[in-house]
């Protein structure tokens, strides 16, 4: 089956910096996609190149099967990471004009419930607060009822609870069979939200795959996470994989039973112990080396 | 060109540009203050052309009894005291007065040689004394200054509002990234400047016609021919200078830049397009090269209209050559049309 969107060796080069340097993978119908990476991967250069905003160096972007073109710009939603909107209309009215720019499109009333804007329908959208602004972008991006969407770091900047409350959101437009791009350097968002996600760090993608399929390929291990005081001064004294991040020591096993003996040999209390399993943060970590490196 | 995405862009615009009330008002303020202006330096009684000093014999008043001559209209006629004959005739000198006029026993007057004024007043002066000649009336007003600056002064006004009204706010869009969001929807460069020089053409188009009927009100003034032919040609005019301001602004990206683009855009027409001055006399060539300018047409066929009464035949092809302007400028815009800052 023709992917919706394929991107092959995509290269973006700016005077003196690749943004991104030969980037292939694929989207399936109906998949949410994650592009993920900390700031200054390349993930906003790389989506803009397949929303076709920005001209590729080099490579290509098809949507099913085909180079960017009419077809694109009617089928797809995109929620840019920072919009100016134009000044003077309220969401209603931001919502007709966008609309109506559409061959195919929804409901204005509709697209005003599915993302929550009741209350601020009629406001002016520059006075709209953080998590209302990203509800509206997301809106704008529904408003020709779109075949494939993108996403580009849509929690950025919000709280945690206007954050949990776009990804229900979001699952609930995923579930209405939308193949979705969605780029993010939250890995909670990612595992919460993709059905594959693609590493990104420094213009490259450094491993893809289902996130689960990612953690149990990278980890058979869980962390045993124990305050710093409670540990003796040394961590060598103890013979475990240990490693200190701020007030904490972070300790990975793959058995479990066995560590805790050990810790219990060298009277180490297991008052404060909290066992976690390895997320989308460890596996980049492990990926990138960024944080032990420093 | 999909008309429906044009009306929408363009509907957006006029709902953006009516609730930024400070521009709005801006918009207003301008050209009233323009009908102010022109009622009061053209409004009213007409002025005195000339100015006379009499010395009458002691005890009279200026009366056309004393001389037919102060029967004059549009004559300043100022009573001096015998006294200050002197000062009188000093004045004359220095041209602050045309003529200075002594009637205690046989007229005498004063002239100076050099005045061109004195020169005229001199002439109606005797003529008025001897009534040889006689007086044939005729009927007909002058075309006066008013009548002929009148047009150039809407003309700039309009030319103002066509060249920065569209031409900042696109750049402002660029700048703020929303043309950028627009780009990734089906709206062309096209629908979107038609959009924009349509929504600034109701605005321009309006505010003119509530200052023509304003001073049309305050400042009598002649139009000979049709008003409808004459919004025929603002709306020609208007077209071609808008599309001229979307072509400067088609691909910067800073108001600063766009705003000196404009301006040394804007100053040739206010020079030559014959706005304050006829340009009759200038070399050819600069007359052809403002011929060239969407200004200098409008203005042409504005006073054809308005001073001569011309009719559409007349006009057609300064329209003509508007259009052509209008259509090249929205093509070249469109065709080299930025939405994003890189």
């Amino acid at each position: 089956m023709t992917p919706v969107l394929e991107v092959r060796d995509l290269v973006k080069q700016y005077p003196g910096v690749r943004a991104v340097d030969g980037v292939s993978f694929s989207i399936g119908a109906g998949s949410c996609f994650g592009l993920l990476g900390p700031n200054g991967a390349g993930k906003t250069t790389t989506v803009e190149m397949m929303e076709g905003v920005t001209p590729p160096t080099s490579g290509e972007v098809l949507y099913l099967g085909e180079p960017l073109g009419a077809r694109f710009r009617e089928e797809a939603g995109i929620q840019f990471q920072k919009t100016a909107l134009q000044d003077f209309l309220t969401v209603r009215e931001t919502l007709a004009l966008f609309s109506r720019l559409y061959p195919r499109r929804r409901d204005v009333g509709d697209l005003i419930r599915t993302c929550a804007l009741d209350q601020v329908a009629d406001r002016d959208n520059r006075k709209l607060s953080g998590g209302q602004m990203q509800r509206l972008l997301l809106a704008i991006a529904l408003a020709n009822d779109p075949r494939v969407l993108f996403l580009d770091e849509p929690t950025t900047g919000l709280d945690p609870q206007a954050r949990h409350n776009f990804w229900e959101l979001i699952r609930s437009i995923k579930a209405e069979g939308r193949t979705i791009l969605l780029t993010t350097h939250y890995m909670e968002e990612a595992y919460f939200l993709c059905d594959v996600i693609a590493i990104m760090d420094r213009g490259r993608i450094i491993a893809e795959g289902p996130p689960s399929r990612l953690l149990k390929e990278h980890f058979d291990d869980v962390v045993l996470e124990l305050p710093r005081e409670d540990l003796p001064p040394d961590l060598s004294a103890i013979p475990l994989p240990a490693l200190a991040a701020n007030d904490r020591v972070e300790i990975s096993t793959g058995d479990v039973e066995d560590a805790l003996r050990v810790l219990l040999d060298h009277g180490v209390p297991l008052r404060h112990l909290r066992i976690r399993p390895r997320n989308l943060e460890d596996l980049f970590l492990e990926l990138t080396g960024r944080e032990l490196r420093t | 060109m999909n008309l429906r995405r044009l009306a929408a862009v363009w509907h957006a615009r006029n709902l953006e540009f009516l609730r930024d009330r400070s521009t709005l008002i801006f918009n207003f303020l301008f050209p009233l203050a323009l009908v102010v202006a022109f009622a009061l330096i053209f409004g009213g009684q007409p002025r005195p052309v000339f100015k006379v000093d009499v010395v009458a014999p002691t005890g009279s008043a200026l009366d056309p009894a004393l001389h037919p001559f102060l029967d004059t209209r549009y004559v300043d006629f100022v009573q001096v005291e015998p006294g200050a004959l002197e000062a009188a005739i000093r004045k004359v000198e220095r041209h602050q007065v045309d003529l200075l006029l002594d009637l205690r026993a046989a007229p005498r007057y004063w002239i100076n040689e050099d005045s061109p004024k004195g020169y005229l007043v001199e002439k109606l002066l005797l003529e008025s004394a001897a009534g040889r000649a006689r007086r044939q009336p005729v009927t007909g007003a002058a075309v006066g200054y008013v009548d002929w600056l009148l047009p150039g002064i809407l003309g700039m006004n309009m030319m103002f509002s066509c060249l920065f009204g569209v031409g900042y706010v696109v750049v402002r869009y660029r700048k703020s990234g929303f043309l950028r969001r627009l780009s990734a929807t089906p709206v062309t460069a096209l629908e979107f400047g038609a959009a924009q020089i349509l929504s600034r053409l109701l605005l321009t188009v309006g505010v003119t016609s509530m200052l023509y009927a304003a001073l049309a009100f305050f400042v009598p003034f002649r139009n000979e021919g049709s008003v409808l032919l004459l919004l025929l040609v603002a709306v020609a005019g208007a077209l071609a200078m808008i599309a001229f301001g979307f072509m400067m602004a088609a691909r910067f990206a800073s108001e600063e830049l766009a705003s000196g683009a404009i301006n040394l855009a804007s100053w040739p027409m206010m020079l030559l397009s014959g706005v304050w001055f006829s340009l009759e006399g200038a070399p050819s060539w600069l007359q052809a090269a403002a011929r060239a300018l969407p200004l200098t047409q409008m203005l042409e066929a504005a006073r054809a209209v308005m001073l001569d009464g011309a009719g559409l035949r007349d006009v057609l092809p300064n329209l003509g050559w508007l259009a052509t302007m209008a259509l090249a400028f929205l093509g070249i815009a469109a065709a080299g049309f930025r939405w994003r800052v890189d």
